[in-house]
Order: C-alpha cells, then sequence, then structure tokens
C-alpha cells in the first residue's frame, strides 16, 4: 500500500506525520522523502545511509561540423535553451527539461545526446524502516525525475509512506501518482485552507481516495472543519496546537518517541487509512 | 551599422524598454541613416523561460552588432557574446536619444550582465 503525505501549503506537518506514520505501525514499511528541494525526513528518522546514486538527465550538444543552422531546434523548444546562431549553437543545459524534442527534429543528426546530473538519491535504514531520500542538485529545476527515481524503489509487499513536496506542480503529481491513499495535513489557518483547496482539487482529478490531518488544531478558525464537512473530506486524525509538541520537533525527535500516546493515535490513522483504501477498492 | 534598442514602442519617439528579453518591441536601427525595423517582442516577453536567449538570437539573425538595453542577464549576455553583439546597459530615455548618444560614442559597454537571471 502506498501512502502519499501532500499538504498544498507548505509547512502544515507533512514530515512529522509522514515519520510519525512510519513508526507507529507494526508492517514492514519504507519512507520515501520526495521534497527532493528540500528533504528533512531524515533529520527525524536519522538513517544510516547505505547507497547513493545520481540521477541523469539527457541535454543536448550540437555537432557543429553537421549542424546546417535550422533553427529547427531552437523553435520547438519551449523552455527556451537552444539559441541557434549564424556560426554557433548555444545549449543552455538548467532550461532544458529533457524532452528530447531537439533531438527528433533534427534532420542533420547533429543533436547529440549529453548527460547531466540532476541529482542524487540516497538508500539507508533506520530501525526497521527502509528510507529512501532524494536531493536536487543546486542549479538544477528538474525534480520529477528524481522522484521518479525514488519511486522505482517501491516495494509492492511493503507499506511505502511517500513525504510528498508542498504545492500543486509537477513534483507533487509525480508523488501523488499511483498512491493507494492521498493523505492531507493542513492547518486550520485560512492560508492552510486555501491550499487545502487546491490540493483537493488536484487529488480529486487524479481520482485516489484521500482523508485529511488537520495539524496545530486549535489554531485559527473553523473554517477548515467545515470546509471538509462540506466537501465529504474525512478528517482521520487532529494534532493539536501543543507547545509540547513543538519543542520536540524542534529538537528533531519523534513525537511517538517522546508522547508515546500517539503511537496509538498514528496506528489508528493507519487503520482508518487501510479502510478507506479497501473502501476504495470495492468501489472500483 | 545596425544596432538593436529595447524599447516600449515602435518608433524611435518611445522610450527604453529597461527589459531586454521581456522588452515590448526590439528596434533595429540603422545609424547612418536612422532607418529601422519594429519587433513586436511579444511571443518572447510571454516566453516561460529563456527570453532573453531567445532575443539574442533574434538580434543576431537581424545583423545587429550592438545592443543598447536597460538590464542583461547572464544568459542573454553568454548567447550576445557568442553571437559578437556588444552590450550597453544601464540606457534610459528616447531610443532616438540613446541612438545619438551611441554615435557620439558617449555609451560604455558591458563585460559581463547586470542582472541575476530569473528562476
Amino acid at each position: 500500500m502506498i501512502i502519499s503525505v501532500a499538504s498544498g501549503k507548505g509547512g502544515t506537518g507533512k514530515t512529522t506525520v509522514s515519520t510519525n506514520l512510519a513508526r507507529s505501525i507494526d508492517q514492514k514499511v519504507q519512507v520515501f522523502d520526495c521534497d527532493v528541494e528540500e528533504p528533512d525526513s531524515h533529520l527525524f528518522l536519522n538513517p544510516v545511509i547505505e547507497k547513493k546514486e545520481s540521477v541523469i538527465a539527457p541535454v543536448p550538444e550540437i555537432d557543429l561540423e553537421k549542424c546546417s543552422f535550422c533553427k529547427k531546434c531552437m523553435n520547438i523548444c519551449r523552455f527556451g535553451a537552444i539559441a541557434v546562431l549564424k556560426k554557433d549553437v548555444l545549449c543552455f543545459e538548467n532550461l532544458c527539461h529533457s524532452c528530447g524534442g531537439c533531438f527528433e527534429v533534427c534532420p542533420e543528426n547533429a543533436v547529440m545526446e549529453k548527460e547531466r546530473s540532476l541529482g542524487e538519491v540516497e538508500h539507508g535504514s533506520s530501525n526497521g524502516i527502509s528510507f529512501i531520500h532524494g536531493r536536487l542538485d543546486i542549479s538544477q529545476v528538474m525534480v520529477p525525475p528524481i522522484i521518479k527515481k525514488i519511486r522505482s524503489y517501491t516495494n509492492p509487499d511493503i507499506v511505502t509512506i511517500i513525504d510528498a513536496p508542498p504545492g500543486t506542480s509537477c513534483p507533487v503529481i509525480a508523488a501523488m501518482n499511483k498512491a493507494d491513499f492521498i493523505l492531507l495535513v493542513t492547518e486550520p489557518t485560512p492560508f492552510g485552507l486555501h491550499d487545502l483547496k487546491l490540493a483537493v482539487e488536484t487529488v480529486r482529478i487524479l481520482g485516489i481516495p484521500h482523508g485529511l490531518v488537520i495539524n496545530r488544531a486549535g489554531l485559527g478558525n473553523d473554517d477548515v472543519k467545515i470546509y471538509s464537512e462540506k466537501e465529504n473530506l474525512p478528517i482521520l486524525m487532529e494534532i493539536p496546537f501543543d507547545k509540547k509538541i513543538a519543542k520536540i520537533y524542534s529538537k528533531g525527535q519523534m513525537v511517538v518517541e517522546q508522547l508515546p500516546e500517539y503511537k496509538e493515535k498514528f496506528q489508528n490513522l493507519f487503520n482508518k487509512i487501510s479502510q478507506l483504501v479497501e473502501k476504495g477498492r470495492q468501489e472500483k | 551599422m545596425k544596432i538593436a534598442v529595447t524599447s516600449q514602442g515602435d518608433t524611435l519617439d518611445s522610450q527604453i524598454d529597461p527589459r531586454f528579453g521581456r522588452a515590448a518591441f526590439i528596434l533595429v536601427v540603422d545609424t547612418e541613416t536612422l532607418e529601422f525595423e519594429a519587433f513586436d517582442n511579444n511571443e518572447n516577453k510571454n516566453a516561460f523561460k529563456g527570453a532573453g536567449i531567445q532575443a539574442a538570437a533574434m538580434i543576431n539573425d537581424k545583423e545587429a552588432k550592438v545592443l543598447l538595453t536597460g538590464f542583461c542577464g547572464p544568459n542573454a549576455f553568454k548567447t550576445l557574446e557568442a553571437a559578437g553583439v556588444k552590450v550597453a546597459n544601464d540606457q534610459s530615455g528616447r531610443i532616438i536619444d540613446v541612438v545619438q548618444k551611441f554615435k557620439q560614442g558617449n555609451v560604455i559597454f558591458a563585460d559581463g550582465a547586470n542582472k541575476d537571471s530569473h528562476w
């Protein structure tokens, strides 16, 4: 079962929920931190890293001896990454999204594939939890290939918990797509609600069963609850706005280890998720 | 000699557009006759990425040897440099005045970008 933990708004508690959920369940579990622009699950799980690998993508390099300067590569590039000049062709690697269009349209076979590194993926383990996270290289912007690389290590026989990036753009889709359940973490503030709505719309397009965790419950107002009731969005757990939890978090510790009563709450959360996944399967 | 100037409008009385890649118009002016062509830069203006690079390639295409503009980023500068186009940044005022200033030798050519790239 794949559970993707997403939010819309950043800083609502995706990592807190993912890591504590992983630590609470009595099943084999793997945690994928797919927030590769700023991975932080490792700060709480403290995994021992056993293996590193780089993620590469092709970028064009032009063979000027073959090039007829026809500009087809420049014109197809949606990202303006190629400049065909009178006697030279410049390729801007950092703008390239490796779509492969330039390789396809070149009539002279002058566009060669060069490799560039996008980032790296690290594998490790933390007290029985199998752990993988990605890290985007500085100056790179292409996130989905790194997330896809991480997710290629999904073990279908165990529980996979994905700590997704914030937002609703391509990296988030890459971290939610084909999950069995999407757990949306929000906070009861106007900003939390605003971005939650965007996240819910996204999840509905993907057609994946989903539910809500309200973090910092007690803060803000009741609008998130009113919204979730109206939208038939099940609230699976509430984590109170509690200074004790904030202190534990700020020290890089796990809530379920410092406040053991939370272990059961996260187990309950997992059970509710399992039931909703099962219900979703039956409805299909 | 042909020079390119970024412009807010399509005449020599228009004001310089301080943006290079996303300028409204790019005017290519013949400094001898003051004849000019105005190119609508709308496509680059709304480009998702690489506006400066594409505008630089266009200037190379039109065979301008000099660019007078406000701000030029690193990718655009690199492309202009490869195309052999000299760049004078920090220009402002009417196109015609800036062209005259250039003809009198009163502009300083840049040796690098004067603006960070956009993300």
